[in-house]
């Protein structure tokens, strides 16, 4: 029982039994009978200030307990990004938000709370409250807040709305530019907000217990909660205690600290009494995170056989009214356009992220890469178009090879299946006949098959601590408990968590059992579930403490049994000699390890993995479409998913997670787009406006793996939880090119765009 | 939870309305998939409902004397879409009724409640338009019968009086007998949206001649509609002809607007193709020869 066997099995989700019959207990079920109900005013503007708030009204209802407006909260400004804490000031996250903001940002900026005995009193409170602003004009756009006049968000952050920018160069452009005969394209792509639409809402709840705030808190990042709830309400960190159970999806939105430091307080200004918030959907849509709607000017540079020669690409990041991830978001995605191709003699990029009136970007799955992705892989189909070669020719010829190291980050390309991920993909969709099949077409439906490509860095390092903690404890019956920081977010983690528990240790699977609710009191650290780094960064901690729990069991059988350890071995449930004789069981050995009389020790082992290392993942994504002109509609055919992510530790698992992205993939191609009327209001935050696609919109999903073995992984294994979201876009884009010759360069490809593309180029 | 005052659950039409003569200002509640949404956003938050969901008289489908097919308003759409009087006999309106949102929403949503909202968007408005339905409303004075395209005075607005429910919604058999029908939904997703634009197409066929045209639209102006003079020009026509011409006739003809969901070109583009469509569609399951 070693790891070959239990790695890259498809055992069945631990969870799943709960999970399916609703015995699984999530975060509002954990909530206590009695608890009070808090809802949050939000400001009916989107830039200026709030001048007078009339609570008294609301106040005076029968059944509130507590009003607190932004002119009550501590003045105490917390970052709010779920990334480790930086020991170097310069590299902490930009603290720009407080519990409640009389300097108001965004359509639905935080501006007072209530709290009440139940949901409807606090609601109707919440109406009974009159304010009185001072409104300034709202900039919605990159190009309004960059404007010379345009009134600077956060002028103690930043003197204008540029909250960072940075560039990066290689090689002479202008000497680059200057050969004869190259072909230059220069396009502008767009990409729009979208959301994470995870099922469960933003939801905690909060109490006082022992000198302690306690929240109960559905959240990818507990240890993390820990450091900003203390930092917001200013609290010894100690003195916070998160609890997170089960989750209903994440995608990034809980990479972030959302309202659980408000939450923490309002209990807190109750003498403890319990506490429960919970957003409504409208809620989460405006006033959570989104995906940074980036704009790329993109410049290029190809010889006529293909060689990409040079780029000048300039990126600028819609941020939204707080920092939150800020500019890593735009950060990753230029790095990655330089990692994706590289070009034979210069590259320059430059990228902004701007403040807006708008609601803020934060973390979501894939992390600036489904943007990046989307302005690289259309501008390769439109090399290749202006070029007249194959679009896999093209990236072939200048993508990412092996021994590839990213000359920033240092990462190193430590295996390489992209290639063979395209080889693959190129036979499952039939590639090559379907491109000449759909060369020629007329009439008012028409198909055509893209495709697009990425690469995927698996882990934070060298950009921020990737560090993990796991403990083993052995019970009495000789079975094994697992405590990690990881979490669980839907994701299946504890699953493969426990596969590489019994690979590392050689206990059986079904013997070993996780503790998935993390409570930050008893949890070992981890940074949580973010990145693809869990398998990664948390797999190598299980592995280095399932070692060290392997040398305990064989150095307190070797003293009971008057033997060498070094000569002990586990098989299933038995310790055996070298040979391979069964010596004792591991119940056996547990009974006497807790009960013997003579020495008892209870054996358990801990462990931090400090991971200094990362690797990147690869794959591709091939979409066959059918466009009907007259109606502006596109509907997928098929979508393929080809993805290295290194060593599969439960292939099932890495399927589904593969269906999931592909899913959202397809949402941000086609038809999921946050808009935003002249005032700054979202306007279709709900999810009849917001155009999350059906089952009845899913084509059949296709999956395959390219399984590589990356050595850096602990079991082989490297990132898959996001990338399955990156390629879907620019590949059914590039399907569009292919079916009608219309290159769009402007996200979702919805009908109402297309119709009046398709009008302007009278092909309707 | 909801923020309501209070719920009045009737035991009979009569008891319905007379608590409704009783409370003005009460709120009917049928399926409740629009008024629960409504009091959710605030709009009725803190009303008092006078509930018909629990009146067997006003659901089903059956066939009078005369050939008439009648509706209880209280028909949800699922049954619609089973009911055999209604595959056999109009078969566009479980079409539409089929396409109202998700399986959850049509076994609670009522085709009542759907023209008693008055919004443009129904899906079997159209239907009921293009099949001439007429309503029948029940008030403290007694009943009286409106003709579907009397009951939509503007947006939300319908022409039931103070303690009035709809109670019938009946399509004389002239106005289903040889027709075949097609309703398209033009919506942002396959499931679990409104429509962009909803077409409805009746006709009559004979040999390759197009007989009679019916085409009603929803969100092609403020109350659903029908193109009398497209149906005029086209009815007696070669469907060759009719197919061809259509989409100008009905672009001409309605006028749909401008709003964030859809511009009123999209609208216009959407109704002409989806117009021809249906027809095609329409006049195939007519028996006409394409």
């Amino acid at each position: 029982m070693g790891e070959e066997s239990i790695i890259g099995k498809s055992v069945p989700r631990v969870d799943a039994l709960d999970k399916v019959t609703g015995a699984a207990r999530y975060t509002a079920d954990l909530c206590p009978p009695g608890a009070l109900v808090a809802r949050i005013l939000h400001s009916s503007i989107a830039n200026g200030r709030v001048k007078r708030i009339d609570t008294a009204a609301a106040a005076a209802m029968p059944g509130v307990e507590l009003v607190v407006t932004c002119f009550d909260v501590p003045d105490i400004a917390f970052p709010t990004a779920g990334h480790p804490w930086s020991v170097e000031s310069a590299h902490q996250d930009v603290a720009d938000r407080r519990l409640l903001n009389s300097r108001v940002r965004y359509f639905g900026d935080e501006i007072a709370a209530v709290v009440a005995v139940d949901e409807v009193t606090a609601e109707r409170a919440c109406r009974a409250i009159e304010v009185e602003y001072e409104e300034y004009p709202p900039c919605l756009t990159v190009e309004q807040a960059m404007a010379a006049d345009a009134m600077p968000l956060h002028p103690e952050i930043c003197p204008s709305n540029v909250l960072k920018e940075h560039s990066y160069s290689s090689g002479d452009l202008a000497a680059a530019q200057a050969e004869p005969g190259l072909l230059h394209l220069h396009r502008v792509y767009r990409t729009q907000p979208v959301q994470h639409c995870h099922i469960e809402p933003a939801v905690s709840f909060a109490y006082g217990e022992g000198g302690k705030i306690v929240v109960v808190s559905a959240t990818q990042i507990p240890h993390i909660m820990r450091r900003v709830v203390g930092q917001a309400l200013g609290l010894p960190w100690g003195q916070v205690r998160i609890i997170k159970p089960y989750l209903g999806g994440g995608f990034g939105n809980r990479q972030d600290v959302l309202y659980e430091p408000l939450n923490a307080y309002l209990s807190q200004r109750l003498n403890g009494r319990c506490v429960l918030l919970e957003a409504s959907r409208e809620e989460v849509f405006a006033c959570t995170r989104q995906r940074h709607a980036i704009t790329f000017s993109y410049h290029a540079w190809a010889r006529p056989d293909g060689t990409l020669v040079a780029r000048d690409i300039t990126a600028w990041s819609q941020q939204g009214g707080y920092a939150s991830h800020g500019h890593a978001i735009v950060a990753n995605a230029t790095t990655f356009l330089r990692d994706i191709y590289q070009d034979e003699q210069a590259l320059a990029t430059k990228a902004y992220t701007v403040y807006t009136n708008t609601g803020a970007g934060g973390a979501m799955r894939g992390y600036g890469i489904p943007q990046g992705c989307f302005a690289a892989d259309c501008m390769m189909d439109d090399l290749a178009q202006a070029l007249g070669l194959d679009p896999i020719l093209i990236r072939e010829k200048n993508m990412m090879r092996p021994g590839f190291v990213d000359p920033g980050t240092g990462i190193a390309c430590q295996s390489y299946g992209l290639a063979d991920c395209i080889r693959r993909g190129r036979e499952l969709s039939d590639w090559d006949r379907l491109r000449r099949a759909y060369a020629q077409q007329s009439g008012p439906l028409r198909r055509g098959i893209g495709m697009a490509i990425f690469t995927y860095k698996t882990g934070v390092y060298p950009i921020s601590l990737e560090t993990a903690s796991c403990r083993m404890v052995l019970n009495q019956d000789g079975t094994l408990q697992l405590h990690l920081g990881a979490t669980e977010i839907g994701q299946g983690g504890d699953t493969v968590f426990l596969q590489m528990a019994s690979a590392a240790t050689g206990i059986p699977f079904a013997d070993i059992h996780i503790v998935s609710t993390q409570d930050t009191d008893i949890a070992p650290f981890d940074t949580g579930a973010y990145a693809s780094r869990q398998t990664y960064v948390t797999g190598k901690a299980i592995k280095k403490t399932g070692g060290l729990l392997r040398e305990k069991l064989f150095a307190y059988a070797a003293r009971l049994l008057g033997c060498d350890a070094a000569q002990l071995q586990l098989c299933g449930r038995q310790i055996v000699s070298a040979a391979g004789e069964p010596l004792i069981s591991l119940a056996d050995l547990a009974q006497n390890a807790f009960y013997g009389l003579d020495y008892s020790e209870h054996i358990t082992a801990e462990a931090t993995s400090h991971c200094a290392d990362n690797t990147f993942a690869f794959g591709c994504c091939f979409a066959e479409i059918e466009v009907d002109l007259p109606l502006g509609r596109i509907r997928p055919l098929k979508v393929i998913n080809v993805h290295d992510s290194g060593v599969l530790i439960n292939p099932q698992l890495a399927e589904a997670q593969v269906h999931g992205g592909q899913s959202m993939g397809l949402g941000y191609a086609l038809s999921e787009e946050m808009l935003y009327d002249e005032k700054g209001r979202l306007r279709n935050g709900n999810l009849l406006d917001y155009k999350l696609p059906t089952a009845l919109d899913t084509p059949p999903l296709c999956v395959d793996f390219v399984q590589t073995v990356d050595p850096s992984g602990p079991f082989g294994n490297k990132a898959l939880g996001e990338p399955p979201a990156i390629p879907v876009a620019p590949a059914i884009r590039n399907a569009l090119l292919h079916a009608t010759g219309v290159a769009v360069d402007e996200l979702p490809l919805e009908p109402k765009r297309l119709v009046r593309l398709f009008q302007e180029r009278g092909l309707i | 939870m909801f923020d309501l005052e209070a719920i009045y659950r009737a035991a009979s039409v009569q008891d319905a309305i007379a608590a409704l003569v009783a409370d003005p200002e009460a709120v009917v509640i049928a399926g409740g998939t629009d008024v629960l949404i409504r009091i959710r956003e605030g709009k009725l938050a803190g009303c008092r409902l006078v509930s018909i969901h629990d009146l067997p008289e006003l659901a089903g489908c059956r066939l009078d004397a005369a050939g008439a097919l009648h509706i209880g308003p209280l028909t949800c759409f699922r049954d619609i879409v089973d009911h055999p009087l209604v595959q056999r006999h109009i078969p566009i309106l479980a079409q539409a009724a089929a396409a109202v949102g998700g399986p959850q929403i049509r076994a609670m949503g009522t085709v009542g409640g759907n023209l008693c909202n008055g919004a443009t968007s129904a899906d079997t408005a159209s239907s009921l338009f293009a099949l001439n339905a007429v309503l029948t409303l029940t008030g403290p004075q007694g009943s009286r019968q409106l003709p579907v395209a009397e009951f939509y005075l503007g947006p939300g607005q319908v022409a039931l009086q103070p303690g009035e429910l709809l109670t019938d919604i009946c399509i004389a058999q002239a106005d289903y007998q040889g027709f075949g029908g097609c309703y398209l939904k033009y919506a942002m997703r396959n499931a679990m949206d409104i429509a962009t634009l909803g077409t409805a197409v009746l006709a009559r066929a004979h040999g390759a001649a197009l007989m009679e045209l019916r085409v009603a639209f929803g969100v092609a102006g403020p109350v659903p509609m029908r193109c009398p003079q497209c149906e005029a020009a086209l009815s007696g026509t070669l469907f060759r002809d009719a197919e061809r011409l259509i989409a100008g006739l009905v672009r001409e003809e309605i006028h749909p607007r401008s709003s964030w969901r859809a511009s009123r070109e999209f609208r216009l583009q959407v109704a002409g193709e989806n117009a021809a469509r249906a027809l095609r569609q329409a006049f195939i399951q007519a028996g006409g020869e394409v």
